[in-house]
C-alpha cells in the first residue's frame, strides 16, 4: 500500500491508474503545474482548476484511488506578474472544494525576480488562509540556488510554520538545507533528471526518515507513475524493515497531508464510470 | 548491508554504467576534434570527484554543476535548464 503525494494525473492515461491501483496506490495528491505550453488566458487556469477539483477526482475514484489537489500558477508561467496575479485571484473560490489541500506547486524555475514576486504572492495567500504549501524547486543547475532563495522567502512569512511546508524535488545537495530548517522534503523519482529509487533510498539512509516522502511526479514528460512501488522494492532489496518502507511511502505523507483536515487514504471502493458525462 | 553485500548487489549494474560513461566519451572523440562546451567542461571536472577518495561524491558533484550565484536574475529568457552552470550566463 502506498500514497503518491505528487503526480500529474491529468497528463496520464487510464492504464496508468490501473497500474498504480494494482501496485497498491490508495491516494494521490496532484499539484497544479505547467501543461507543457503557456496558457493564453487566466480562463485556461479556471478550466484547469475545475478539472483538478471535479473531473479528475471522479476519474481516480473509478480505480479506488482518492484524489486530492493543490492550486497555484506554476513558476514557469510566472514571468508575467500581471497575468499571474489574475490567476491567483481565481484561487480563493476553489479553496472551498473538498479535495483542495493547499497551495502548490509554487516555487521558482529560473530564479528570476518576477518568479520571486509571484512566489511571495502565493505565500501571502497561504499565510492569509492558513493553508499547507507544496513547493517545487528548480531543475538541475538552478536547484541549489533556487532552494536557498525559496527557504529565505518562506522565512519572511512568520505565520507559515515550516512543519506545514513541503519542499519537493530535493537531491543530495539540498535535502540537508531543507531538513535543518524544519521543513518537510520530497524526493522525486524521475528516470533521468532527478532521483533514481536507489539514490532516494541513499538519501533516507544519510539524512533519516523523519520528515521525508517520495513521489513519482508522473506527468507528460519522461516519467514513471509507478516509481514509488519501485523505490519500496529497492528498500526491501537492501533489507530495510517493512515499518520503514511504510513510514516513507504511507505514514509520512499521511501525517503531513492530514494537517489540511481534508486528506484521506481510507480504502475506497472503485466507483462505476459516470456514463452521463 | 555489509560492504561485500553492497558490491554483490550493485556491481554489475554500475559496471554497465561505467562503460556507458566511457562509451559516451569515445563517441564525442569519434565525432571529431573541437573544444568542450561548458557542460562537458563541468562533466570532466565532476569525474575527478569520483576518484578523489573523499565522501559525499553525489552531493559534491551536484554542487559542482550548480549555479553558484545567490541573487535572483533580472528575468528568465528560457524555461529549461542545461544540467550544468554556464559561466558565460548565455543560457539563462
Ligand atoms: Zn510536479
Amino acid at each position: 500500500m502506498y500514497i503518491d503525494p505528487h503526480v500529474h494525473m491529468v497528463s496520464r492515461s487510464t492504464d496508468d491508474y490501473v497500474h498504480m491501483a494494482r501496485a497498491g496506490c490508495v491516494a494521490i495528491t496532484e499539484p497544479a503545474f505547467w501543461a507543457g505550453y503557456d496558457r493564453s488566458s487566466p480562463q485556461g487556469f479556471f478550466d484547469y482548476f475545475r478539472q483538478l477539483t471535479d473531473s479528475e477526482p471522479r476519474r481516480a475514484a473509478q480505480y479506488g484511488i482518492r484524489h486530492h489537489t493543490w492550486l497555484c500558477i506554476n513558476p514557469k508561467e510566472s514571468e508575467d506578474p500581471i497575468f499571474a496575479r489574475e490567476v491567483i485571484a481565481l484561487i480563493p473560490e476553489f479553496l472551498k472544494k473538498q479535495n483542495v489541500l493547499g497551495i502548490g506547486e509554487i516555487g521558482l524555475n529560473k530564479n528570476s525576480r518576477n518568479e520571486m514576486e509571484i512566489l511571495e504572492a502565493h505565500l501571502q495567500l497561504a499565510s492569509d488562509h492558513n493553508l499547507l504549501v507544496l513547493v517545487h524547486t528548480p531543475h538541475l543547475e538552478d536547484k541549489l540556488k533556487g532552494t536557498l532563495l525559496i527557504l529565505d522567502a518562506i522565512r519572511r512569512f512568520p505565520k507559515l510554520d515550516p512543519g506545514r511546508v513541503l519542499i519537493d524535488h530535493v537531491e543530495e545537495h539540498t535535502a540537508k538545507h531543507v531538513l535543518d530548517r524544519g521543513f518537510w522534503c520530497g524526493m522525486t523519482l524521475y528516470p533521468d533528471t532527478k532521483c533514481t529509487p536507489q539514490r532516494a533510498v541513499d538519501i533516507i539512509e544519510t539524512y533519516g526518515s523523519e520528515r521525508i516522502w517520495m513521489n513519482s511526479a508522473g506527468d507528460w514528460g519522461h516519467s514513471d507513475p509507478i516509481a514509488v512501488p519501485k523505490a519500496q522494492m529497492e528498500m526491501r532489496r537492501r533489507g530495510h524493515l517493512e515499518s520503514l518502507v511504510r513510514q516513507v511511502t504511507f505514514t509520512n505523507p499521511e501525517r503531513f497531508l492530514s494537517q489540511s483536515g481534508r486528506f484521506s487514504a481510507e480504502p475506497l471502493r472503485p466507483t462505476a464510470p459516470d456514463i452521463t458525462r | 548491508m555489509t560492504r561485500a553485500q553492497v558490491v554483490d548487489a550493485y556491481f554489475m549494474e554500475h559496471r554497465a554504467r561505467l562503460l556507458d560513461v566511457a562509451a559516451f566519451l569515445d563517441r564525442i572523440d569519434r565525432a571529431g576534434h573541437g573544444v568542450d562546451d561548458f557542460r562537458m567542461s563541468a562533466y570532466r571536472s565532476a569525474m575527478t570527484v569520483l576518484v578523489d577518495g573523499q565522501p559525499q561524491r553525489a552531493r559534491r558533484i551536484l554542487e559542482l554543476l550548480s549555479d553558484p550565484s545567490t541573487t535572483p536574475i533580472a528575468s528568465a529568457h528560457t524555461k529549461g535548464a542545461t544540467g550544468a552552470h554556464d559561466p558565460s550566463g548565455k543560457t539563462h
